[in-house]
């Protein structure tokens, strides 16, 4: 009996540290200036109750169109911006009762690659300067004498050469700044990387060199990845499960082969449907989306999606559907669902 | 049918710039030509040459520093030889331009209204105030902007980079051109609002016969949009020839390179392939095939002698040794 308890309770104590991170019920509201004409505040609901968690070694993949609150969500598991309410746990800890200090500390484990390599790399600062940076801020990580060599590692591991070590951010081209910044997050051994759209503003060849050495990084260090993108191939290339996102809530969720091949959400459909491919053997059927996006300061009742969606009923303009588990870790949020 | 109009005849263009750093040769020698109703695709990593040879047709580049060469028939007028004031008349009348970012591409002090009117008053002088509103609203109605007569009064910041990029479609086709150039006019917008504008250019294009220039990096977009298609690298045309060939066949290994490069569901997992390297910088042209850096299939002879662009059995120009 009491082994039954012991292994019940390694059981459930391995399940438990293989989440690397636990985000519950995320909530940010942007308070809005104050017109004359209104007396209250308008607030835009960003993140509307998004729960998801990240298991070690895996990669999240982020969908959805501009606005939709991608970024909003990636800023506040960073505290960047602060979430209004919910929890973010990382290892079990909630960061966002962290004080300042623990914070600071927590930032090492949890990186970030930007979209645009270019201004988020100093250009005053070399690129040695700018890989060691993070050690001169977290001064246990490295000690000083090995920085040269570790440097110069990083910039092997990220397909850069030893001698451009001393040389500018503008010498380099996009693709290779976005190495840079890759080398930079790996700096400080991080355990989540979240890249928000890191391979939009490259070419085709590029997109392709940054995706495999991420997926290389990831099988050498085991590293956690959340990766936001618009692109949908792009997405389903990396990424294990897949979220899309519609007006700040996940309206469908699931493993990679469940989103892509058998998608429930109209939505969902509509996205796949509207990239363009390069098959000429498929015949396209155009689940189009006429219309665009609605206010998010005024939300239409119901459904966020019933102004745009093909299946619109009665009852999507009334009600507001809930996320129901569709099949096994696969869940949506759509009153079709439901019905079927 | 068969025998459409050539409308657009490009003939041995280069186009240099003479920098600090040195002769930056960033077209060099490419002839092409668009028929009449004809949809084109100029595809190519950035820095290949492809906005400078729109720009070069539309005589938008200043000289100095740019110096161009060989000539650019449009009808019967060379490009290249009439003076900026007739290049004037030409432009927005008969060839027109979306551009990439369109919410920089209007002027954000001045409704879109005023500035749809203000376009139409400059090409049609005489034309009263009230009609041009009128116009402008026709116009914006002719894009698919919901609710038009609200909507003119709007600043560009208040409305969507959708929206926006209809207002540049609408003040590009309102004088009816015969070529519109869109230079990468989806880049910066969502894929379902990209799929919105590239079906309103094609609607738009079935109106008037107009003939298009579709300039993007996007190997999907061409491929959904385009009949025939050029492939550009480092100011040079690498292949040529039907769209759908072009992509489900490649000559070049550089064509076969970037469509290799594209995640597709079949690899999911596997490695992508990649091309090794980077574009060569234009100052430092490498000799011989500009792509030997990078190339595989590299042979001596890439090494040491260009590949004339030449016809391969099914139509279609390729620039390699091996094709």
């Amino acid at each position: 009996m009491l082994v039954i308890l012991v292994n019940l309770m390694e059981n459930m104590k391995t399940k438990q540290n293989n989440k690397i991170l636990e985000v519950d019920n995320l909530v940010k509201d942007f308070v809005l200036k104050q017109k004359f004409s209104s007396n209250s505040p308008g607030i835009l609901k960003a993140i509307n109750n998004v729960s998801f968690s990240l298991n070690k070694g895996e990669t999240l993949g982020i969908v959805g169109e501009s606005g939709c609150g991608k970024s909003t969500l990636a800023r506040c598991i960073l505290r960047l911006i602060e979430p209004t309410k919910g929890s973010v746990k990382f290892l079990g800890k909630n960061i966002l009762s962290m004080p300042k200090e623990e914070m600071r500390q927590l930032r090492k484990k949890i990186q970030i690659i930007f979209q645009d390599p270019f201004s988020t790399l100093n250009s005053k600062m070399s690129v040695g300067k700018i890989i060691s940076e993070p050690w001169a801020i977290f001064k246990d990580i490295v000690p000083k004498k090995d920085w040269d060599k570790k440097i110069k590692n990083l910039l092997i591991s990220v397909g850069l050469n030893i001698e451009d070590i001393d040389r500018f951010p503008h010498q380099f081209s996009g693709g290779q700044q976005q190495r840079i910044g890759i080398a930079r997050a790996l700096a400080l051994n991080p355990e989540v990387i979240i890249c928000d759209e890191p391979v939009s503003a490259l070419d085709v060849s590029i997109q392709a060199q940054i995706i495999n050495l991420l997926k290389e990084i990831q099988s050498k260090t085991n590293i956690s990845l959340i990766f936001i993108s618009h692109d949908l191939s792009v997405v389903r290339h990396i990424s294990d499960r897949v979220a899309v996102m519609y007006f700040g809530e996940f309206v469908e969720f699931g493993n990679v082969n469940q989103i892509f091949q058998n998608p429930k959400h109209p939505y969902t459909q509509a996205l796949l449907s509207a990239a363009p491919t390069v098959d000429f053997s498929k015949k396209k059927e155009i689940k189009m989306l006429d219309k665009e996006p609605p206010s998010q300061i005024n939300p239409p009742t119901g459904c966020p999606f019933h102004t745009r969606c093909l299946y619109k009923k009665d009852d999507c303009v009334l009600t507001k559907p809930d996320l129901i588990k569709i099949d096994n870790e696969h869940w949506g949020s759509c009153h079709l669902i439901k019905n079927s | 049918m068969n025998e459409q109009k050539i409308i657009l005849d490009v003939k041995n263009l280069s186009v240099q710039f003479k920098t600090l750093h040195g002769l930056v040769k960033a077209v060099n020698d490419i002839s092409f030509d668009l028929k009449k109703g004809e949809t084109l695709g100029i595809l190519g990593e950035s820095g290949s040459g492809k906005s400078v040879t729109v720009s070069a047709i539309l005589g938008l580049l200043e000289m100095p520093p740019a110096e161009i060469t060989g000539n650019i028939y449009f009808d019967t007028i060379n490009l290249t030889k009439i003076s900026p004031k007739e290049m004037q008349t030409l432009r927005g009348k008969r060839i027109s331009l979306i551009h990439q970012d369109p919410v920089s591409s209007l002027n954000p002090l001045l409704t879109v209204g005023y500035q749809l009117c203000e376009m139409l008053k400059v090409h049609q002088p005489g034309l009263s105030q009230s009609d041009a509103k009128k116009k402008a609203i026709e116009l914006m109605e002719k894009v698919k902007i919901p609710s038009a007569k609200e909507r003119i009064k709007s600043y560009p910041f208040e409305l969507s980079g959708g929206m926006c990029q209809r207002i540049l479609i609408a003040l590009a086709i309102s004088l009816e051109p015969d070529i519109l150039i869109a230079d990468e006019p989806t880049t910066a917008l969502d894929v379902t609002v990209q799929s919105q504008i590239m079906d309103l250019l094609q609607e738009l294009k079935s109106y008037s016969n107009m003939s298009m220039i579709l300039i993007t990096h996007d190997i999907g977009l061409v491929a959904e949009n385009t009949t025939e298609t050029l492939v550009m690298y480092a100011g040079k045309i690498f292949e040529k020839g039907p769209t759908e060939k072009i992509i489900s066949n490649p000559n070049h290994p550089y064509t076969q390179g970037l469509i290799d490069s594209i995640p597709r569901d079949q690899k999911k997992g596997e490695k992508l392939f990649v091309i090794e390297g980077s574009p060569p910088v234009l100052t430092k042209m490498p000799k011989g095939c500009p792509f030997h850096t990078r190339c595989k299939m590299k042979k001596e002879i890439c090494v040491n002698e260009t590949p004339l662009l030449k016809q391969s059995n099914d139509s279609r120009l390729s620039a390699c040794h091996f094709s």
